[in-house]
């Protein structure tokens, strides 16, 4: 492999992985946001159950 | 468009960028191989300029009718304009190693203007995560976003204002200096661009806006 040829491909992995760890920071955060939805479900549940 | 068919678009629009860049457009003969860097370069660029502008768009949507969802808006916008920002530093320091032996040139104003409007925008996260949510902090940030506008076409013209640069110009006054297929493979992959820009807007504003509406059921609840 050629350094034109390195350099190029990395300049277009570089694109690749920032757009891979985006994706993944907004899975974990939409993950956390369906464990808070969980436990709020779960609270109005014990809430009507108490009363 | 719907999140998903948007997502999808966007996939497949890469997927052709990508092909095109590498398969179709022919290869430069002074630069070689690494020219076609430029097909994500400068997209990205634009993009970034792009993200930035509709910011400020939502900043003065925000100074005019006081809504707190143009305010998020505008945040979200900026905040995909310092990512793409940073991938054009990124790719850009790649391209300039390869071609010009350097990874950074500081005679250059193209490249120190765009250092520059990337760090003003780096800066509004200081502002913003400094004060306290409400509306002095969204009004702060609206007139930051708005500053900021002012050094876009700053950046965007000083290639052209500039006497003494290496950075190639492609785009003059007589049009793309390229080929009908290195102009079809630009245009496909600043389409490609543009439609990351949405989805990834679409899908951190969703996100961002389902986090706040949890936050209030969370305080209802208590």
């Amino acid at each position: 492999m050629t350094q034109s040829e390195k350099y190029t491909a990395a300049a277009y992995l570089v694109v690749f992985l920032a757009v891979l760890v985006y994706v993944v920071i907004i899975g974990s955060k939409l993950q956390r946001l369906q464990r808070e939805l969980a436990q709020l479900v779960e609270q109005v549940r014990e809430n009507r159950a108490d009363g | 468009m719907k999140l998903p068919a948007l997502a999808a678009a966007c996939t497949g629009l890469f997927g052709l960028a990508t092909a095109l860049a590498f398969f179709y457009a022919p290869t430069d003969a002074d630069q070689g191989l690494s020219q076609r860097i430029f097909y994500f370069h400068v997209p990205l660029a634009l993009t970034s300029y792009v993200c930035f502008g509709w910011g400020a768009w939502k900043a003065l949507g925000y100074l005019r009718t006081r809504r707190e969802s143009a305010d998020l808006e505008s945040y979200v916008a900026i905040h995909q304009g310092v990512i793409f920002g940073a991938l054009t530093l990124l790719t850009g320091s790649i391209w300039a190693r390869i071609s010009w032996g350097v990874w950074w040139s500081w005679n250059e104003d193209q490249l120190v203007l765009f250092l520059v409007l990337f760090l003003f925008y780096c800066a509004y996260f200081m502002l913003r995560f400094s004060i306290e949510p409400g509306p002095a902090r969204a009004n702060m940030c609206a007139v930051y976003a708005l500053f900021g506008a002012v050094l876009i076409p700053v950046s965007f013209l000083a290639i052209r204002l500039s006497k003494r640069f290496i950075h190639p110009v492609v785009f003059n006054s007589h049009g793309p200096q390229m080929t009908g297929a290195q102009f079809l493979t630009f245009c496909v992959c600043l389409a490609a661009m543009l439609g990351l820009f949405a989805t990834l807007y679409a899908i951190e504003l969703a996100g961002k806006r389902l986090d706040g509406s949890l936050r209030e059921l969370k305080e209802l609840l208590r």
